[in-house]
C-alpha cells in the first residue's frame, strides 16, 4: 500500500509499487483529466505535479511516491493557474483538448518561475508536451497573453 | 475524405468536375435527404429518438431545451478537435435567438434519415471530407428556428396574444405588453406545438453569430480545466479493461498462445482470443498491460506482408518509370507536345506511410444492458457502419445496437474505418467475456502507431514541357501507390481503374496546360491504408507545387507570377494567391539569411494559398512564419477557420519535416513519439490566416489547410540551400 496525498486529499492506494502513478490516478482514484498518450514520457498529456514539480505520471512508480503530495489538472488552484486557464479559453487555444491539461499544467509551472517568457523560453518549456492538433500558435499566444495579465 | 469518394461515385464522366459545384448543386438540387423542418413535420416518432435527458423536451432529432433553459443540441456530425460542434451551435443558436452561455452539443446517432451526411447522398451518416458544415448549414439553420417558432407559438398561445407581435432574444421571448419569459419556461409547451410546414432563414444582414469573430467555442473551458469527457474517460459500473495483443505483421494470425503467467498476474481477469487478436483483460489498465507482457503468441505469417520499406519503394520507382495502368486525366496530346518542347524536365518524388497518432490512443467501450441490447461508447466517425457490425458479431438486430459518441483526442481521419476496427474490438472481446461486464479496449501507443491504417506510401513521377517562350505546354504526372478504397465496402468507387482518392489534387490542377496526362498505377500491398487528413492532396499538392517551382526556374520566372500567368485574374485560386502575396509581401526583399516559398491548393471545396519563410543554417533549415489565404465559401466561425488553419500547417509540416512509418521485413519499425516524430513547439511557425470575404455556402476547413505546407516550404527550402526537397521527410533529401 502507497499514501499519496492528491489535491490535498490523503489516498491509501492498494497497488503494487511499479504501478504508474497514472494508472493510479485514473483508474484507482477516478480523476480523469490527466491524460495517458504514451506511456513512455515522451508526449507529456500525463503531466501532474509531485511534491511541486511537474512530473510524467506514467513514467513515475507509485512505490518511489510514497508521502507525496501530487497535484492534478482537478486541483490546480491560484492565481497563475486560473489566469492561464482562463487565457486558454478566451484564446480558444484547444482543439480536441486531450493534450491541454499537460500543457497547462507546464504553462502554469513556466509562468511560475518565468514571469515574463520569450519564445525561446517557451519553446523550450513546452517542448515536451505534444499537441497532435498543432495548437502551438496559440498555445505561445495563450502563454505572453497570461504574463501580461499577471504582470498588470 | 469520405464525402469526397460518394461524390465522385455521383459524377459521371467528369471525376475532374470541383467538389464544390458537386455539393452546391446537391444542395441546390435538394435531394430529398431531411433538411430539419420537412422531417420534424414529417416523423414526429423521429423526434421521440432524440437522446432527452430529464426535464428535457425534443424538438427534433437535433436539439432539446430543458426546463431550466438550456439548449442541447444533437449533432450529426463527429468532434475530433475540428470544432464541428462548435460550428453546428453557432447555425442552431442563430436561428433560435438563443443564449449562447446555454449551449451544449451531444454526438447523435442512429437514425439515417435525420443524421444521414447530404454530401454523402444522405445515405449515410458520416464525418469526413471536411462536410461538417457544408451537410449542416440548412439542415441546422432550419431546426433552430423551426424550434424558435414552436416557442414564439406556445408563448402566443399562454399569453394570448399574436405570435407575430413576439420577438425573442438571447434566449428569451418577449411582447410589447411587457410579458417575457426565457425558453425553458415554454419548451414543454412548445413541443405539443404545430411544426411549422416552413420557416424562413434570417437574412445575412441580421446574423449575430454567423460570421462573428469574436465567438468563443462553447467548449474551450471544460477542455482547460481537465473535466471534457473522451472515450477514455468512460467508467461503467465493473468495468474491465483489455489491451490487445495485435499480429506482428499484417496478415498474419495467431495459432496458439499461452496465457498462463499473464493470468497469475495480479489484477489479470481473463485472457480471450478474437479474430483480431488476442485481448488481455484487466480491472484497470496497468493489469492489462502487464499481463500483456506475459503471453506469449504463436503466430501464422504465411500469408502475411513480408515487404520492407526499402523493397516497396524500389518497386514503385520502377512502375513510376513505365506506362500507367490507367489515367485519370488526359488533355490534348501530351506526347506530341513533350516532343516539340523546348525544354523537359523531370524529377521523382516519394512520400512514406503516415500514421495519423492521434493523441488518444484508438479505445472504445462494449457492454451488453440487462435488455439484450448493446451498447458502444466511442469516437463514431461512421456510425452505421459500426452499429451494423457490432449487431452482426453480438448476433442483434441493428436497432439494438445503441451507439454513444464520445469526443476524441484527434481523429484526423484515423476513427472513420470501413472494418469498424476498435469498435468491433470491443464487440468481440465483450462477448468472448461472455458479455459478464463491460468492457474498455484500449490500444497502448505502440498498438495504435503499428496496428496500420496509414496514409498510403506513393511516389510521383512527373514532367513538364517548356516552349521558347517559356511557357508550360506539357505536364504528365504518374501515381504509384496503394487505393484506400479498393477491396473494402466503397470499392465501387474505383471507376476505369482510377480510386479518385489516389488523384484528388493532381487531376484538377487549376492551371491553364493545354496538355497534360495524369495515370495511375495502383500497388497491392497489404499495409492497411486510409484517408489521412486531406488525403490525396497530402501528396498530390506537395508533387505538383513543389515540380511546377522547378518548372518556374528552369523556365526563368518568378514562381508566383509563373503561376498567376496560367490562371484567370478572378478564380479562387488566383484571389488567394494575390492575397497571401500581399500579406507576406511577396515584391519586398526578406532579410539577409530568409527565404520564401508559395504553393496554392484546392481541397475539399476550399482554395489555400500559403508563403512560407525559412532561414537556414547553412545545413538544415527553420519554418519561421507561414502567410497563408483561404477561400472556404463564408466562414461560419472565422477564428476556428483560423484555428483549423493554423494547425493544418502545423500537421502537414510535422509530416513533411518528421514523420515516416517504415517496415522491415513487413513489420513496423516505430512504436511511439521517440521513434514516429510529430511536430513540437519549437518547430511551429509563426502563422498568420487571411479569410477571403465570400458569400458562397460554406466548404470545406477542417483539412485544406493541410496540403500548401509542405511544397510552400520546400520551395523555400530550395532558395536557401539549394536542393530540392523530393524525398520525404526532408532529411531524405537535405542528406542525400
Amino acid at each position: 500500500m502507497v499514501n499519496i496525498k492528491i489535491n490535498g486529499v490523503e489516498h491509501a492506494i492498494e497497488a503494487e509499487a511499479d504501478m504508474p502513478l497514472l494508472w493510479a490516478i485514473r483508474d484507482l482514484v477516478g480523476l480523469t483529466g490527466t491524460k495517458f498518450g504514451c506511456g513512455m514520457a515522451q508526449c507529456g498529456a500525463c503531466t501532474v505535479y509531485v511534491d511541486g514539480s511537474p512530473t510524467r505520471s506514467c513514467q513515475t512508480f507509485i512505490g518511489d511516491i510514497d508521502g507525496a503530495e501530487v497535484t492534478t489538472i482537478e486541483g490546480l488552484k491560484g492565481k497563475v493557474a486560473e489566469t492561464v486557464q482562463s487565457v486558454w479559453a478566451e484564446l480558444d487555444v484547444p482543439q480536441c483538448g486531450y493534450c491541454q491539461s499537460g500543457q497547462i499544467m507546464s504553462a502554469t509551472d513556466l509562468l511560475a518561475s518565468n514571469p515574463k517568457p520569450t519564445d525561446t523560453d517557451i519553446d523550450a518549456a513546452m517542448s515536451g508536451n505534444l499537441c497532435r492538433c498543432a495548437t502551438y500558435h496559440r498555445i505561445r499566444a495563450g502563454i505572453h497573453e497570461a504574463a501580461k495579465r499577471l504582470e498588470a | 475524405m469520405i464525402p469526397k469518394l460518394m461524390q465522385s461515385m455521383a459524377l459521371p464522366a467528369r471525376v475532374e468536375a470541383s467538389r464544390r459545384q458537386f455539393l452546391l448543386g446537391a444542395l441546390a438540387a435538394g435531394t430529398g435527404i431531411a433538411v430539419g423542418y420537412r422531417l420534424l413535420s414529417a416523423s414526429p416518432a423521429l423526434a421521440g429518438e432524440a437522446q432527452a435527458g430529464n426535464d428535457s423536451h425534443a424538438f427534433s432529432p437535433y436539439l432539446t431545451i430543458g426546463g431550466d433553459g438550456k439548449v442541447t443540441i444533437l449533432s450529426s456530425q463527429f468532434e475530433m478537435g475540428q470544432g464541428s460542434y462548435n460550428g453546428i451551435a453557432t447555425l442552431v443558436a442563430e436561428e433560435l435567438d438563443a443564449d449562447w452561455s446555454t449551449i451544449d452539443v451531444k454526438g447523435a446517432a442512429g437514425n439515417i434519415p435525420a443524421y444521414g451526411n447530404i454530401a454523402f447522398g444522405g445515405t449515410m451518416q458520416g464525418t469526413g471530407g471536411s462536410t461538417s458544415m457544408s451537410t449542416s448549414w440548412e439542415r441546422y439553420r432550419k431546426a433552430g428556428a423551426a424550434a424558435r417558432a414552436m416557442l414564439i407559438a406556445a408563448a402566443a398561445a399562454e399569453w394570448k396574444v399574436d405570435a407575430a407581435e413576439i420577438t425573442v432574444e438571447n434566449g428569451v421571448l418577449s411582447h410589447p405588453s411587457g410579458k417575457s419569459g426565457g425558453f425553458g419556461a415554454y419548451a414543454a409547451k412548445a413541443t405539443t406545438m404545430p411544426v411549422p410546414a416552413d420557416v424562413k432563414l434570417k437574412e445575412p444582414s441580421a446574423w449575430k453569430f454567423i460570421g462573428n469573430a469574436e465567438l468563443k467555442r462553447f467548449d474551450s473551458a471544460r477542455k482547460a480545466n481537465g473535466t471534457e469527457q473522451y472515450t477514455i474517460d468512460v467508467k461503467l459500473p465493473g468495468m474491465l479493461t483489455a489491451v490487445m495483443i495485435h499480429p506482428p505483421l499484417f496478415g498474419a494470425k495467431a495459432k496458439s498462445f499461452d496465457a498462463s503467467a499473464a493470468r497469475a498476474i495480479k489484477g489479470v481477469v481473463d485472457v480471450v482470443e478474437t479474430p483480431r487478436g488476442i485481448a488481455v483483460v484487466g480491472e484497470h489498465m496497468w493489469a492489462a498491460i502487464k499481463g500483456r507482457e506475459a503471453v506469449t503468441v504463436e503466430w501464422d505469417e504465411s500469408g502475411a506482408e513480408k515487404r520492407g520499406t526499402a523493397e516497396l519503394m524500389s518497386t514503385y520507382r520502377d512502375l513510376a518509370g513505365k506506362t500507367p495502368a490507367a489515367f485519370a486525366r488526359k488533355d490534348g496530346d501530351a506526347e506530341a507536345a513533350f516532343a516539340a518542347a523546348a525544354k523537359v524536365i523531370e524529377a521523382t518524388f516519394e512520400f512514406p506511410y503516415l500514421a495519423h497518432a492521434a493523441l488518444e490512443p484508438l479505445n472504445a467501450v462494449a457492454r451488453r444492458n440487462e435488455d439484450g441490447t448493446i451498447e458502444i461508447w466511442g469516437g463514431h466517425q461512421l456510425p452505421d457502419v459500426y452499429q451494423k457490425l457490432a449487431s452482426e458479431i453480438a448476433g442483434v438486430p441493428v436497432e439494438n445496437v445503441r451507439l454513444n459518441v464520445m469526443k476524441t483526442g484527434g481523429s484526423f481521419g484515423r476513427r472513420a474505418v470501413f472494418d469498424g476496427d476498435v469498435v468491433v474490438e470491443a464487440v468481440h472481446v465483450a462477448k468472448a467475456l461472455g458479455f459478464r461486464a463491460p468492457v474498455k479496449v484500449q490500444w497502448t501507443r505502440e498498438e495504435d502507431t503499428r496496428a496500420g491504417r496509414y496514409r498510403p506510401a506513393y511516389v510521383h513521377r512527373l514532367k513538364a514541357g517548356i516552349d521558347a517562350d517559356g511557357k508550360l505546354v506539357a505536364w504528365s504526372d504518374h501515381i504509384v501507390g496503394q487505393s484506400i478504397v479498393a477491396k473494402t465496402a466503397w470499392d465501387g468507387m474505383v471507376q476505369n481503374g482510377v480510386d479518385p482518392t489516389s488523384v484528388e489534387g493532381a487531376n484538377n490542377l487549376p492551371y491553364a496546360i493545354q496538355n497534360q496526362t495524369v495515370g495511375l498505377t495502383t500497388t497491392d500491398v497489404r499495409v492497411p491504408v486510409l484517408w489521412w487528413r486531406s488525403v490525396g492532396s497530402t501528396h498530390t499538392a506537395f508533387a505538383a507545387e513543389a515540380f511546377l517551382d522547378e518548372v518556374a526556374q528552369a523556365a526563368g520566372r518568378d514562381p508566383l507570377e509563373f503561376r498567376l500567368s496560367m490562371l484567370e485574374p478572378q478564380s479562387r485560386h488566383a484571389t488567394v494567391l494575390k492575397l497571401a502575396a500581399e500579406k507576406a509581401e511577396w515584391q519586398k526583399p526578406l532579410p539577409e539569411g530568409r527565404f520564401r516559398g508559395v504553393a496554392v491548393a484546392e481541397s475539399f471545396g476550399s482554395v489555400v494559398a500559403q508563403i512560407a519563410e525559412v532561414s537556414t543554417d547553412g545545413n538544415g533549415i527553420k519554418v519561421e512564419r507561414v502567410v497563408a489565404a483561404v477561400d472556404c465559401g463564408l466562414a461560419i466561425n472565422p477564428d476556428q477557420v483560423r484555428a483549423q488553419v493554423e494547425g493544418g500547417i502545423g500537421f502537414g509540416l510535422s509530416a513533411i519535416l518528421g514523420e515516416e512509418i517504415t517496415l522491415t521485413d513487413g513489420k513496423v519499425d516505430q512504436g511511439n513519439f521517440d521513434m514516429y516524430t510529430p511536430l513540437r513547439i519549437d518547430a511551429m511557425p509563426k502563422v498568420e490566416v487571411h479569410i477571403v470575404a465570400s458569400s458562397n455556402p460554406p466548404s470545406g476547413i477542417g483539412e485544406p489547410g493541410v496540403p500548401p505546407i509542405g511544397p510552400a516550404v520546400a520551395n523555400a527550402a530550395f532558395k536557401a540551400l539549394g536542393k530540392r526537397i523530393r524525398v520525404m521527410p526532408f532529411a531524405k533529401s537535405l542528406n542525400a
